[in-house]
Formats: structure tokens, C-alpha cells, sequence
């Protein structure tokens, strides 16, 4: 089993090299990153904290935005697009299950995610500690910031295989991972934020929200960065619902929304008739 | 005829809807031999094929495939397939595609080399796919094919846009499947070709099975005409045709018609016809004369056996 998802990871692994998926995706958030410290060193002597940690905190920010949109883009073509060269049937009729077809995709595709997570949050994070100065805090904060977003990639990987499957053809599947986005990064959030403000600090904004934020992965993301590090904290201006919450949900629901994304793909694969 | 069966699909019947697409076919292919599934476009040989992979479900009836059931791991392992147009990775290289078809069969990547010579592709083994002819990319369906020794071969179409030297070699290689012991299903149109490299004849029909014999018994049971064209020495037909009747095509050539078990008869004579004839063509109908006459057939439950 394992020697079968190696292989398939491998071939995927390639084919990534060559049609630079593996470039762009570094270059992408090397710059982005990069530009986003240098853009966000100004409030750092108001806020008392280090270059880094405030570079972690914009970068977080970016992350959110940035880490579904890679993931997607790279997922969205995984089944319906073989499937529509003809090369799923071809693949289904060897002694290879979907699931392992499945991880074999999932973790080429998510080492190449995590490399260009770390090589640009890295390169970010060293060029803000050397101009300003880093504590062993900020690092651990920039060392949960890589580790997250890889969680977080991973959950959109996963969900752009679930939508690849169900689409039917790589461009509807496209369509369907540029909602999907749309609707976890951006509408998700703000259809919270006009409830809070319509509560007006009422038992929903107390009570129902903050859990709502961990059902999103994109939130619970955002929080979990922003609960463990008080600098993040103060320069995100989230704490008050990282503050309501108990300290394991946020990694709980990042943890297992990949989980979950994945089981919802394998299902939604096992009734794709190539 | 004691092998057990490599492949046999015992009353088949897939539907899409409320469409009937396959109904109640009844086959069975041992191991070594060449059938040829023959059909118009739309008669049901490539979802044929989709079932005995597993690809896709039974409506009823039952297959097995080297004694599993299709789809199952041992199924798999024990069957190959060349798809109708056969697509991979523009990016790969051939020799890296390969390496995966092989690591998925089980079977060691050491095996990828001699069987890109053996297609004839060592040289482009390093070059991407997407560079490739399409024989090469053909080729190397038919490599995979021959990747863990596959007790079922099912081919769709192999030799669909090829050039002539590329199809004679394609067939070199299925006969090469077929000595191995490997029951091999050509799925096509390009019917003579197949008349020659294939051991049995079966003909869907909308979704029937009208036929499934060899050449000869397919023949036999027709009972097509046998062709013999005389051609006369000296331009004289019209004295050959004064005796045997027959139609003639020109000045110096007569078309006659027979039964098969007429055939020897027809001969004698013409030999007694001595000088006048200078030469002799017999033909027996064509696959093509066949399969228009099954296909045309009103299916009368004729072919259940």
C-alpha cells in the first residue's frame, strides 16, 4: 500500500517540477511575504514588539488568504482533469485503490505546499529578524505560523479533490474551488461579522461566535496563531474571541478539518465512473 | 478445452437509465486466445470492456475475470488494459510513466527498460510524452499491457490512427500476449486486420451478442457465396461462359458464385475446361461480407447456447 502511494506520489511530484507548479507556488509566497514585512515594520516601536513578531502577524493575515487559494488551484484538476485525458480509467484498472490514489496525490502535493510555505514564510521571517530583531518567542510564532498553514493547505487540498470529484470536468471543478474560496475566506467572515454586529454583543456574539470561527477552517487557523502568541494577538486585534475560547479548540478544528476533507474526497472519488 | 476460462461473462446486462446497453451476453475467452469483439460505434464493446474492469457496474448477470470478480484487487492484478485513446502525462517521460504503471502492478521498475526496448521506444524512454508521435504513445499502451504478466488483455481499438508498419508491429506484440497464455480481447472496426491476427469472432450488435465463432464455423453457418473468377486464355470468355453460365466482368474474365459445399464440383469442371481457362481465383467472403450479414441479422436468440 505504501509502496503504491509512493509511486503515485512520485509521478505526481514530477509532473509538478515540470509544469512549475513547485516554482510558482515559492515564488508567490516568498514575494508575497517578503513585501508584507517590509509594508507592516512600521508600528512596531508603537506596540512594543519585535520586526518578526509583527511580520508573523501580517504574514497570518496573508496565509489566510493566500494557503486555500494555492491549495485549490493545485487540487481542482486532480480527478476531473485525468479523468477527462482518459488517464483515470487507465489508472483504475491496476491493483491501486482510490484512497491510495488519493494520499498519493495529497501528500506530493502538500510536501510541495509545505516547502514553498517554508521557504517563503522563512525567508520572510530571517529578513524581518535580521532588520529588527526576533525573540524566542516570535520564532516559535513563526514556526507555528509554517506548521499551520501546511494544516491549512491541507484542508483545501483535500476539499479540491472533493469538488474535482463531484464537478464532473476540470473547468466546472475550477468554478466550483473559486466558490469554495470565496465562500470560507471571504463571505464566511463577513456574513459572521454583520451577525455580531447585529447582536450587538449579545449571547451570540458571546457565546455562538467564537465556536462558529473554529467550524471555518480559515478561522480556526486565524485563531489558533493568534490565541498562542499574545504579540500576534495585539497586532492582529483578535483577542477578544481567541480569548473565549478553550485553548485546544482551534488546533482541534484545524487538525481535523484535513481529516474530515479527505474522507468527504474519498467518497465523493468512489462514485466517480471514469 | 478443459482450460478454465480466462474470461467469461455469463448473462450480461448493463443499462444506463432506462437504456439497454448490453443484454444477456454469454462469453467466454480462454487463456491464449485472440478474440476479436467487432460492432458498429455504440454497440456496447467498450462498456464491455468498462464491466469486466470494474469500471463500471453490473445490472445483472455475472463475469469472472481469472476466477474474481471485476474491480477486485485480484482482478486487477490478473487483467490489462489499453484504453480507446489512450492519454498520459504530456510531461512524463515515457520511461517515468512506465516506472508507475509498474510499481503500481507489483511489479519492480527494473522490468520498465526491456520492455520500452522491446516496443521499440528505448530511445525516446527520456523525452516527455507530450513530444511523442502518436504510434509511440500507442506503444507505449501496449508496454503496459505487458507490465505482471496478465492472464485477460483487453484492447480497445490498438491500432485506431495507425500506419501500416506501425499496426504490423502492434500485432507481432499481441500474438507475443497471446503465446504467453494471456486471453486477448481486440475491441474494432478495421475488420481485416483482425481476420487474420485472431483466433475468434464475436459481433455485437445493439447491445446482443449475433455472433461468437471462429472464421471458418461463422462462414460455414452464413452460408455466403464463394467467389470464383476465371480469367479465359486467349480473350475467349465467352465460350467459358457458354458452359458454365456465371456473370462476366470483361472480355476476358467470368464471376461465378457458389456454395461452399459446391466448391469442389465447380472446380472439377472448370479443370475440365481444360486450355480455355488460364487462371483461377477463389474467394471465400470477406469478414466484412460477414459481419455486414450478422449485423444485419434479425437476432432471434440464435447465438444462446
Amino acid at each position: 500500500m505504501i509502496a503504491r502511494i509512493l509511486a503515485v506520489a512520485t509521478a505526481e511530484f514530477a509532473l509538478a517540477r515540470r509544469n512549475r507548479w513547485v516554482l510558482m507556488a515559492t515564488v508567490i509566497m516568498t514575494l508575497f511575504a517578503l513585501a508584507l514585512t517590509f509594508a507592516g515594520a512600521a508600528p512596531t516601536g508603537a506596540l512594543g514588539v519585535d520586526l518578526l513578531t509583527v511580520s508573523v502577524a501580517s504574514m497570518t493575515t496573508l496565509s489566510v488568504y493566500l494557503a486555500p487559494l494555492l491549495a485549490l488551484m493545485m487540487a481542482f484538476d486532480a480527478i476531473a482533469g485525468e479523468a477527462e485525458r482518459g488517464g483515470l480509467a487507465l489508472l483504475l484498472t491496476y491493483p491501486v485503490s482510490r484512497g491510495e490514489l488519493l494520499l498519493g496525490k495529497f501528500a506530493a502535493q502538500l510536501a510541495i505546499l509545505a516547502f514553498a510555505f517554508a521557504i517563503g514564510f522563512g525567508a520572510a521571517g530571517a529578513a524581518a529578524a535580521l532588520a529588527g530583531g526576533a525573540g524566542t518567542e516570535s520564532l516559535i510564532a513563526l514556526a507555528r505560523l509554517i506548521g499551520t498553514s501546511v494544516l491549512l493547505g491541507a484542508s483545501f487540498l483535500a476539499l479540491g479533490y472533493a469538488v474535482s470529484a463531484i464537478a464532473g470536468s476540470a473547468t466546472a471543478a475550477a468554478g466550483l474551488a473559486a466558490g469554495l474560496w470565496l465562500v470560507f475566506v471571504v463571505l464566511y467572515d463577513l456574513g459572521l461579522l454583520g451577525a455580531v454586529v447585529l447582536d450587538d454583543g449579545g449571547t451570540f456574539t458571546r457565546n455562538v461566535f467564537p465556536w462558529l470561527l473554529t467550524v471555518n477552517p480559515a478561522d480556526a487557523f486565524r485563531l489558533w496563531n493568534v490565541a498562542a502568541a499574545d504579540g500576534v494577538a495585539l497586532a492582529t486585534g483578535m483577542t477578544g474571541a481567541a480569548n473565549a475560547l478553550p485553548a485546544w479548540a482551534a488546533p482541534a478544528a484545524l487538525l481535523l478539518w484535513p481529516l474530515l476533507a479527505l474522507g468527504l474526497a474519498r467518497f465523493a472519488f468512489g462514485r466517480v465512473e471514469p | 478445452m478443459t482450460d478454465s476460462p480466462a474470461l467469461s461473462l455469463d448473462g450480461v446486462v448493463k443499462r444506463y437509465g432506462r437504456a439497454e446497453v448490453l443484454s444477456g451476453i454469454n462469453l467466454v475467452v480462454k487463456p491464449g486466445e485472440r478474440l476479436a469483439l467487432l460492432g458498429h460505434n455504440g454497440a456496447g464493446k467498450s462498456t464491455l470492456m468498462k464491466l469486466v474492469l470494474g469500471l463500471t457496474a453490473l445490472s445483472a448477470g455475472e463475469i469472472v475475470v481469472a476466477g474474481a470478480a471485476p474491480g477486485s484487487a485480484a482482478a486487477r492484478q490478473a487483467s490489462a488494459y489499453l484504453p480507446e485513446a489512450v492519454s498520459f502525462h504530456r510531461l512524463l517521460t515515457g520511461r517515468e510513466q512506465l516506472r508507475l504503471f509498474a510499481r503500481l502492478a507489483g511489479e519492480s521498475p527494473r522490468a520498465v527498460d526491456p520492455l520500452l526496448e522491446r516496443v521499440g521506444l528505448a530511445e525516446a524512454a527520456g523525452r516527455r510524452i507530450g513530444t511523442w508521435s502518436k504510434g509511440m504513445r500507442q506503444r507505449l499502451g501496449l508496454a503496459q499491457v505487458l507490465l505482471g504478466r496478465p492472464q485477460v488483455a483487453l484492447l480497445d481499438e490498438p491500432t485506431s490512427g495507425l500506419d501500416p508498419i506501425s499496426r504490423h508491429e502492434l500485432y507481432a506484440i499481441i500474438d507475443e500476449i497471446a503465446a504467453r497464455g494471456t486471453a486477448v480481447v481486440i475491441a474494432s472496426h478495421a475488420l481485416t486486420e483482425v481476420e487474420a491476427q485472431t483466433d475468434r469472432i464475436a459481433i455485437l450488435r445493439q447491445g446482443r451478442l449475433v455472433a461468437d465463432s471462429t472464421l471458418a464455423e461463422l462462414r460455414a453457418r452464413a452460408g455466403l457465396p464463394i467467389r470464383l473468377r476465371l480469367t479465359a486464355q486467349h480473350d475467349d470468355a465467352a465460350e467459358i461462359h457458354a458452359q458454365l453460365g456465371g456473370e462476366r466482368v470483361n472480355g476476358t474474365a467470368i464471376e461465378l458464385r457458389c456454395r461452399p459445399d459446391e466448391k469442389m464440383d465447380r472446380l472439377a469442371r472448370i479443370a475440365a475446361l481444360g486450355g480455355l481457362v488460364a487462371d483461377v481465383e477463389v474467394t471465400p467472403p470477406s469478414l466484412e461480407d460477414l459481419y455486414r450479414h450478422y449485423s444485419g441479422l434479425e437476432t432471434s436468440g440464435e447465438e444462446r447456447r
